[in-house]
């Protein structure tokens, strides 16, 4: 474990950029564990960029790095993202 | 697009209307925002300061009053070294305006309908999000059942503690842990929270308590895998990490 490591809601508010809707409750499953887990859950180091880990196998799920006109996002470790949908 | 779906994306100019000294390192920031979508306990807002040069900074806090109209409380631990909470604590005033985004979040929220019972476990100004929820229970009345756990560093640095004071009994404990420093004559903990003060102060986990941890990572990690350790089943803890110290 490393101190500098928060969890997804503290990028609740990049990923609603992103998304468009709140996005701690959705559920994500890794591809490396096959665990489930809400992104609120999920582990986030933050540098350059941002990355969401996965909290049993620490698989990188989610990296998001951030320009000042562009965002760059990838989806190297997940397999499925549930959404609830109104 | 929907227009809830949009709400909290968008920077507004919130105005500073009130600032109040928790404790001699810790101050309370109210806002007034006349478009505040409401909000639920436990949820936090992002802020964002731009120095002239252009350089920006934003951190998340946790909103630390129950929903109730256009007002909104943030509690802000001084951090010595940090970008923005100095600005925060030390320079800003009732009538300046800074960048908030929000409500944010949802995942480390409670609502009374949830039920418990709850048992809340604080470091520091991590009590924040909790106390959230301690008003909204008070507030509505709720009979759900609510243990808080809060450490601090001294007595003079508990935040909330005349209210927290005020609002137990009815359900409601509350237990303070002071490490490294106790007043003359204390006789509660005095030491870091650990599995053992968790089963002594806490519901057990056939009461199946939902439990939310908040303060900074190596506090939170702690408590969680403690909870998990002695029974509680993960899937009833949510957790808050701020970080090393919280920025």
């Amino acid at each position: 474990m490393d101190s500098q490591m928060l969890d997804g809601n503290a990028v609740a508010g990049m990923l609603q950029e992103v998304f468009a809707v709140e996005m701690t409750n959705a559920i994500e499953t890794c591809r490396g564990c096959g665990a489930s887990d809400a992104l609120g859950a999920t582990h986030v180091y933050r540098g350059a960029g941002t990355v969401l880990v996965c909290p049993h196998c620490d698989n990188p799920l989610v990296k998001i790095v951030r320009g000042d006109t562009r965002m760059w996002i990838g989806f190297p470790g997940l397999a499925m993202l549930q959404l609830p949908v109104v | 697009m929907h227009a809830t779906a949009l709400l909290g994306q968008t920077w507004k100019l919130s105005d500073v209307v009130e600032i109040v000294a928790e404790t001699p390192r810790a101050k309370t920031i109210w806002f007034d925002i006349p478009d505040w979508p409401g909000h639920r306990a436990g949820q936090h807002v992002d802020v964002r300061l731009t120095a002239e040069n252009g350089y920006q900074a934003e951190r998340s806090y946790s909103i630390a009053s129950a929903p109730n109209g256009t007002r909104i409380a943030l509690t802000v631990a001084r951090v010595e070294d940090g970008d923005v909470s100095p600005f925060l604590c030390d320079d800003l005033r009732p009538g300046d305006r800074i960048e908030l985004r929000g409500p944010l979040g949802g995942y480390f929220a409670w609502e009374p309908d949830q039920g418990g019972p709850l048992f809340l476990v604080a470091d520091g100004s991590g009590v924040a999000p909790l106390m959230a929820m301690i008003r909204l229970r008070a507030a509505t009345q709720s009979e759900t059942d609510a243990c808080l756990l809060l450490s601090s560093r001294s007595w003079a640095d508990i935040i909330y503690r005349e209210e927290l004071e005020r609002l137990s009994g009815d359900g409601l404990t509350v237990v303070h842990t002071l490490t490294p420093s106790q007043p003359p004559g204390w006789t509660g903990y005095e030491r870091s929270v650990d599995a053992q003060m968790l089963a002594a102060v806490g519901p057990p986990p056939a009461a199946r308590p939902r439990a939310y941890i908040s303060g900074p990572t190596p506090f939170v990690e702690l408590v969680a895998n403690a909870l998990v350790e002695l029974g509680h089943s993960p899937d009833r803890i949510r957790t808050e990490h701020f970080g090393p110290t919280g920025g």
